[in-house]
């Protein structure tokens, strides 16, 4: 142990120094604005005073903000909700019934895994012009399905897969549909990959810039849209981009520990299998 | 697809539903998937392939033309060469760290916490976290906290001037970062060395008004003051009664090949010995040492460090992500193998090195290409770390793609683009579908 008192001294340092950047936003989204033209966010250590609400304040007063924040849930509510539905039962369908060209198709699903989504943008955005859902909150939430699905479908396949093939035999030896084996069976043997897939899709769209810096007009846009159109005048507007920066940060914070052991497994499921 | 008990549970009430009826149901589960698939992600490849061959506004076919362009402008060749930097040295840095971490947090007795402070940033935003690291990048000390963290060090190993910022006064010169008095010295004689533009805050506190000293015969003396009475009372060049002494100043005798004989520290009252001179002609300086500017922070977000900045940033996103899939990957390791390393008298590092690694080599390949696909899409983190006046310098091929399609509306150059990505992601999308279809046997 005594040999090992270096390791656990500097494994320490490490764990605080990566856990500084943040709370220095934090402490930043804490202090006046002027003050951050003067001085850096770690005097307010020494002295307290200078702590203050204001900037949460007058972001939750500012109805552009709050705006941002109800469309990024408007997007990723929807957004995660319907890729897990639409992703397992497709999943369901590659794992357990037979038909034709079941495995080219699963193939096209596995290429369609790394495909960047820049690939889709400028004809996508000319679709929806045509379509008239140009800027709307349903165009990103149809985005964001659309290039969630390839690995959601992977991931549940995967897991689908792996559950005894006697429970599904049993049950349409009973004579069950197939929609009530999914219902009734898939889905709650399957519930711990779909977890950690909704989780992840939650933080994906939550997270997301590009697709809705391309097709939710400014009435739509959610806070990462919000705080990036803030950035041109960085030290001016750090009192709302800080304090903003910090408030999209709160639900996949919560999210995070919540849920930080399907996320990690998740992870794996995905990426190592 | 009414739900009716079959009468006799061994016939072949499944094989019934086989055939067609299996195929309608697959049809009813897969059609909203691929709707959406074929509709927002097939077709569009397509389509912004062909529209790579066409111009701006997709009227006309311009064959080649929009990749010839690609490679000729300086702009798009500067985002896709440091895309190449970012694939050299991001996923591999990113590997290494995880690895390091992976191991070394295996038997901590607070490993959770260790674990959990450095996976967090993976949950947050490329925005906030490219925010996050903007308040870190900031240049001046006092606000940036890597500048606050450097000009710590910096002070003890080149303390700054204590007279940074001072101008001279009448009958002084500046020389070599300097100032040196006009008029040469003999032996006996005596200096009036005049500063200005030193604020009151910047005067030591232990300063006395100035005295000129007297000099034995083999000394040269004098006095180091701050030649501003206030008022304006005073006579530049000469010191007057209320002036302060500048004390703590190094004051060097040079002879007549500039060459340093003597040196002497002022005291609180400014005033210097040098003692025991040769008899000759000198001049009094005052080193550059005194006036070293301190230190103004190194520009992380200027032109030339940007590259490294922006890559830093996202390496601390994304440690966490290679430390968990490794560590899992660490625990799976049966822990006999490990032990019988030791047993054999392999040491720490020979264990890692040749049993560890090796051992967790497939892991390893797993977070260097998912880092490879990542990092070649990298696109949020360098818009909001960058400012605006650097973009150009730490431009990458994602960012330049949506600024050529939508920012200045040239859908065929920047469809072009798009398809660059594509095709550098293509190695990757064989190697998954060769996997794949190698587990499948």
């Amino acid at each position: 142990m005594a040999r090992r008192l270096p390791l656990h001294v500097a494994m320490a340092v490490v764990g605080l120094l990566w856990l500084v950047p943040t709370v220095g936003l934090l402490v930043t989204a804490l202090r006046p604005r002027e003050l951050f033209a003067t001085s850096g966010w770690w005097q307010a250590i020494t002295k307290p005073s200078q702590i203050t609400l204001d900037n949460f304040e007058r972001i939750l007063e500012s109805d552009a903000i709050v705006r941002s924040l109800v469309n990024t849930a408007l997007i990723t509510v929807p957004a995660s909700l319907g890729v897990v539905a639409i992703a397992a039962l497709a999943a369901y369908a590659f794992a357990w019934i037979e038909f034709p060209f079941r495995d080219v198709i699963f193939l096209g699903v596995v290429a369609m895994l790394v495909v960047p989504l820049q690939m889709a943008l400028v004809p996508v955005a000319e679709l929806y012009g045509t379509l008239g859902i140009f800027g709307s909150i349903i165009g990103v939430v149809l985005f964001h399905i659309a290039f969630g699905l390839p690995f959601a479908i992977f991931l549940l396949r995967n897991f689908f897969a792996g559950i005894p093939k006697d429970l599904l035999e049993a049950a349409r030896l009973d004579g069950a549909s197939e929609m009530r084996i999914f219902l009734r069976v898939m889905l709650p043997l399957g519930l711990p990959a779909i977890a950690s897939l909704a989780i992840f899709q939650f933080l994906w769209v939550w997270n997301d810039l590009l697709v809705a810096l391309v097709f939710a007009r400014t009435a739509n846009a959610p806070i990462t849209v919000a705080i990036q159109s803030q950035l041109r005048q960085f030290g001016g507007n750090i009192d709302i981009i800080s304090a903003a920066s910090f408030v999209s940060m709160i639900i996949p914070l919560i999210v995070f520990f919540a849920f930080q052991r399907y996320l990690a497994e998740g992870l794996l499921a995905g990426s190592v299998k | 697809m009414a739900v009716a008990a079959p009468l006799d549970p061994t016939a072949a009430a499944p094989r019934r539903r086989g055939g067609r009826e299996r195929f309608l149901v697959a049809a009813v589960f897969l059609t909203p998937a691929l709707i959406l698939l074929g509709a927002l992600v097939v077709w569009p490849i397509v389509a912004t392939v062909v529209a790579s061959f066409r111009d701006g506004t997709g009227d006309e076919f311009v064959g080649l033309d929009n990749y010839r362009a690609m490679f000729d402008e300086p702009r798009i060749l500067k985002a896709i060469r440091n895309n190449l930097i970012w694939v050299a040295v991001v996923p591999a840095v990113v590997t290494a760290i995880g690895l390091v971490f992976a191991v070394l947090s295996e038997r901590l007795t607070y490993q959770r916490a260790f674990r959990t402070a450095v996976f967090m940033p993976m949950a947050i935003s490329l925005v906030a976290g490219g925010v996050i690291w903007r308040v870190v990048y900031e240049q001046a000390p006092e606000r940036g906290l890597l500048n606050a963290g450097i000009d710590v060090v910096a002070e003890v190993f080149d303390p700054p001037g204590e007279y940074a910022g001072a101008l001279p006064s009448q009958g002084v010169t500046p020389l070599e970062g300097g100032f040196v008095a006009e008029q040469p010295v003999e032996p006996g004689g005596i200096v009036s060395l005049g500063l200005i533009g030193i604020p009151p805050q910047q005067v030591p506190e232990s300063a006395e008004p100035g005295r000129m000293p007297t000099p034995a015969a083999d000394e040269v003396a004098g006095v180091v003051h701050r030649d501003f009475t206030p008022g304006g009372a005073g006579e530049r060049g000469v010191l007057d009664p209320t002036e302060l002494g500048l004390p703590g100043m190094k004051v060097d005798l040079r002879d007549e090949q500039g060459t340093t004989v003597k040196s002497a520290i002022t005291a609180d009252d400014g005033s210097f010995h040098l003692r025991q001179v040769e008899p000759g002609t000198y001049r009094v300086a005052m080193a550059s040492s005194n006036f070293d500017a301190p230190f103004a922070g190194i520009a992380w977000l200027g032109p030339s460090l940007i590259l490294p900045a922006v890559m830093a940033a996202y390496v601390w996103i994304w440690a966490g992500f290679a430390m968990m899939v490794l560590a899992a990957g660490l625990s799976a390791i049966p822990r006999e193998v490990l032990e019988a390393a030791r047993v054999d008298g392999a040491s720490e590092w020979q264990t890692f090195r040749r049993v560890t690694v090796p051992l967790l080599a497939p892991e390893m390949a797993v977070v260097f290409v998912t880092l490879v696909i990542y990092v070649l899409k990298v696109f949020d983190i360098v818009l909001v770390v960058a400012p605006p006046e650097v973009q150009t310098e730490a431009n990458v091929i994602a960012l330049e793609m949506w600024r050529t399609a939508f920012g200045a509306r040239n859908e065929g150059l920047g469809s072009a683009v798009a398809v660059l990505l594509f095709v550098l992601v293509l190695p990757v999308m064989v190697l998954n579908l060769r996997r794949f279809r190698a587990e499948r046997g």
